[in-house]
């Protein structure tokens, strides 16, 4: 199954509904072009809810991570929603858990904003 | 699956794909657990992105020859590109504070933490990878399978 994503706004915060697969190729790409058209608007207070994220590799992770820079970069935020066990075990194993703000809440998580 | 069975294949995105679906069918034939299969399939998935992207370039005159192998204790599977090899010496440590933040440079990494052994040989003619996974023994005891 490809990337599939949708974006809906809730009291100012962009999140992006992802499913399916977040790998090297078109999965890559299409969440990199998500996440720069959105800051490209100035929507800068991003949440990727992972619920249906079934399957990550390397690439995805390296784009989490770009996303994540990116957006901090530009002066904004991006956390991480409903991590999936598959990818919460690979944020553990490769260190980046902490790094993300990861939430399992949605409304917790657009509170928690700045 | 019989003892050996060994594919050549283009270096494409596809190559990807079709490697990562054969190391989920042939490790779930032979018995391993769900999660073991999942490691299984994403650590030859990393090899088969390293031998198309890193090796090979994408070059459409390269090849890829992916090998599973059953032994006693054993699945052995290969990955050989035909790229000019890999510098052993030059693999930044992912886990490192300086490199977290790298949005590349984790696929042997993520081989080395789902397999039981990855050896990598690299030569001018191209990169083997070669990645074991222990078969559990019938008690399910543990990766060794034995005392």
């Amino acid at each position: 199954m490809s990337m599939k994503l949708s974006t809906r706004q809730v009291d100012g915060v962009t999140i992006v509904d992802c499913s399916g697969r977040i790998t090297l190729g078109e999965g890559s790409v299409t969440m990199r072009d998500t996440v720069r058209d959105l800051l490209a608007k100035g929507n800068k207070k991003i949440i990727l809810n992972l619920a249906e994220v079934n399957y990550i590799d390397s690439s995805g992770i390296g784009e989490l991570v770009s996303a994540f820079t990116t957006t901090k970069n530009q002066g904004g935020e991006l956390k991480l929603l409903h991590l999936t066990k598959k990818v919460h075990d690979l944020l553990q194993i490769t260190k980046l858990y902490t790094v993300f703000d990861v939430k399992d809440d949605e409304a917790a998580a657009v509170k928690a904003f700045k | 699956m019989e003892q050996t069975v060994s594919y050549t294949l283009d270096s494409t995105l596809d190559t990807v794909d079709h490697a990562e679906e054969k190391a989920t069918r042939i490790a779930t034939e032979l018995g391993f657990a769900e999660d073991e299969v999942m490691q299984i399939s994403m650590a030859v998935r990393e090899g088969a992105v390293n031998a198309v992207l890193h090796g090979n370039a994408y070059s459409p005159d390269k090849k890829v020859v992916l090998a599973f192998e059953r032994t006693s204790e054993d699945l052995v599977i290969t990955i050989r590109d035909q790229g000019k090899g890999i510098d052993l010496g030059n693999i930044p440590n992912p886990l490192a504070p300086e490199n977290l933040l790298k949005t590349s440079g984790r696929g042997i990494f993520l081989m080395r933490s789902f397999m039981d052994v990855v050896e990598i040989r690299p030569s001018q003619t191209g990169t083997e990878v070669k990645l074991i996974k222990h078969v559990r023994g019938p008690s399910g005891g543990g990766k060794e399978g034995s005392q």
